[in-house]
């Protein structure tokens, strides 16, 4: 489903390039667990952007579901991001004025579905992240661990192929992130393609496939049999 | 997306900072609710002018000695123009049929007693049908004598009354004007001012009397009024061809009709009027910028929440009608906020000056609120671009969504 080539990214800081990812090759399947890992500055967040769209490569080639990214528009990586792939943050990025089940519904917004099936996918994807109760709080009155239940609750509302998760524990204390990890990992059993950067080893050796990256450049990739 | 999704959510996000929007609601709200008020004067002042020239009855022919030239040269040889006399205003009303009704006016002041009070006042001289043509209403007692009498009899404006007579019926009572004694036969009922002549602060007399009084052989004007309103033209070219007749053939005279002189009015009031709504524009503009401000503001505080919605799938261009919607919504609150503020500021002026007709144009509401509008449309496209085009890797590195 993911297939990198000779990918390069650069930034220019302070008028000298800085090389974030250098000469990567990757193929990953779909349904596959991969986690992410490495030092800060490694390159694993710039990775992750490039491969949620979010980030373009410098050079080389990115392949989604076998097409070429480095051909499309913006409207069409929006769309892309839309329908295939689900992100989660560390810090959960969940707009404050609205409730949970706002927070949930707002890609279905903007992709125009209309309000009675929302409401219904709003209703499932908060019954799967275990909130059905605190669909009507904000996210000042939920937890941590509530808080990136909702995240993931909208991540998967639009049904993508691909989960995108940045530290996703990084910022709970250690059971919250047990119950985080569960739940993306439940999602990935029904067979959605998860994607985890992480520094955190004991998150990390937990996918079936450990990629570490070090000065942007792919130092292991390990899958357990 | 749905348009009342749109709504609903850039409506959400105004929630998201109540004082801010409510201070540039107020900024468009005073533009607006200026924009509104000042037509309104404008616009009263041309109606009140209107109503006035209507009041003097709307088949009107104002009969002035002297040519008025309104275009090309002015004459070399400057001809004395031939005075307006009674016998001109007899020859009009029975040669030019046209007419229903004609009445000569001769204007003067003296100064008018009765016992111990004494006051300054204009004194008409004129005829009878003066009562119809300015459609004149008697509180007490008859207006002056048909025919062209040369009586000493007069009729008192009320105010003229009031101040003479404070507490007694004037009818059958003597007055001294100048230093003749008149005998007064009635009273005008109030009706203040009609074109610069203050009726209530009149006394009338017969024109002969007062041709006499004022030792004069010529008329200030004539008035005439025409039988249909289609006739005027045709009335008016008649009243030259009479008069230069018997001016020995030099049109000395101006024919005013209600028509021209309002359509005048019209044009100088209605540019009065764009002139009030351009300055109180300017106000809206200053809204504008402050809109602007509030949008950029926002758009930079909700950089994290921006970078999600790209995260999500949301494109640049729903980013930036987003953002638009959101300064409409703004400008176009504030709009309707200002129309009935400027509407509420015209009515309670009006408790202070009910005769004047404080009142929008018709286009005035329309234009405020789709000019509002567009002001948040304009001025909501720099923050909107600035939004769409932020990158989302950088704005997701923000904590806070």
């Amino acid at each position: 489903m993911i297939q990198l080539a000779g990918l390069d990214r650069t930034y220019v800081v302070g008028g000298s390039p800085v090389l974030a990812l250098r000469n990567v090759h990757l193929t990953i399947d779909p349904g596959e667990y991969v986690s992410i890992m490495g030092p800060s500055g490694s390159g694993k967040s710039t990775l992750l952007h490039i491969l949620g769209c979010l980030d373009r490569p410098t050079a080389g080639s990115y392949r989604f579901a076998g097409e070429e990214t480095a051909g499309l528009t913006e409207a069409q990586l929006s769309r892309l991001r839309r329908h295939q792939i689900g992100f989660v943050f560390q810090f959960f990025h969940l707009v404050p004025r609205l409730t949970a089940a706002g927070n949930v519904e707002l890609p279905m917004i903007f992709a125009g579905i209309d309000p009675g099936e929302r409401a219904q996918r709003v209703r499932q994807a908060l019954e799967v992240v275990g909130l059905t109760p605190r669909a009507g709080h904000r996210p000042d009155q939920l937890s941590g661990g509530e808080q990136q239940r909702v995240a993931i609750a909208r991540s998967v509302v639009m049904n993508p192929a691909l989960l995108l998760a940045d530290e996703p524990t990084g910022n709970l204390d250690s059971g919250s992130g047990r119950e985080i990890v569960g739940l993306i990992e439940g999602m990935n059993q029904r067979g959605l393609t998860l994607i985890v950067v992480t520094h955190d080893p004991r998150i990390g050796e937990r996918a079936r496939r450990r990629i570490q990256l070090s000065d942007g450049l792919v130092v292991s990739d390990q899958t357990s049999p | 997306m749905r348009f009342a999704d749109l709504l609903r959510f850039a409506g959400g996000g105004l929630r998201g900072h109540r004082l801010r929007t409510f201070l540039s609601l107020l900024g468009v709200g005073i533009g607006v609710a200026s924009v509104i008020l000042l037509t309104s004067l404008g616009e009263g002042a041309r109606r009140y002018i209107t109503g006035e020239f209507a009041s003097l009855g709307s088949n009107l022919l104002i009969v002035v000695p002297g040519k008025t030239e309104t275009a090309g040269f002015a004459p070399l040889v400057s001809t004395a123009p031939h005075d307006l006399t009674q016998n001109d205003a007899q020859a009009l009303s029975l040669r030019v049929p046209a007419l229903r009704r004609v009445a000569p006016l001769v204007v003067g002041t003296a100064a008018v007693r009765a016992g111990e009070r004494s006051r300054e006042v204009t004194v008409v001289g004129t005829t009878r049908e003066m009562l119809e043509i300015r459609h004149l209403k008697m509180s007490i007692g008859r207006f002056l004598p048909g025919g062209q009498p040369d009586a000493a009899v007069c009729v008192l404006g009320a105010r003229v009354q009031r101040e003479l007579f404070p507490d007694e019926n004037p009818l059958g009572k003597l007055v001294r004007i100048g230093d003749w004694r008149f005998r007064v036969t009635g009273v005008i009922a109030p009706r203040g001012t009609s074109i610069g002549m203050d009726l209530d602060e009149v006394v009338e007399i017969p024109v002969d009397t007062s041709l006499r009084l004022f030792n004069r052989s010529s008329l200030f004007r004539i008035l005439a009024e025409v039988g249909s309103h289609d006739e005027i033209e045709r009335a008016r070219r008649r009243v030259i061809e009479v008069l230069r007749e018997r001016h020995a053939g030099q049109e000395d005279v101006t024919v005013l009709t209600q028509d021209a002189v309002l359509s005048t009015f019209n044009q100088i009031l209605g540019a009065l009027t764009a002139a009030l709504a351009g300055i109180a524009a300017v106000s809206l503009g200053v809204a504008g910028l402050g809109i602007m401000n509030v949008m950029l503001v926002s758009v930079s505080e909700r950089t994290g929440e921006i970078g999600l919605l790209k995260a999500v799938g949301v494109t640049q261009a729903q980013v930036v009608a987003v953002f638009l919607v959101e300064a409409a919504i703004l400008a176009t609150a504030g709009g309707c906020l200002g129309l009935l503020s400027g509407l509420g500021a015209g009515q309670l002026l009006q408790q202070f000056y009910p005769e004047f007709p404080f009142q929008p144009p018709a286009w005035g509401i329309p234009a405020a609120l789709s000019v509002s509008c567009l002001v948040g449309l304009i001025f909501g496209i720099l923050p909107a671009r600035n939004a769409a085009r932020l990158n989302p890797v950088t704005a997701l590195m923000r904590r806070k969504a």
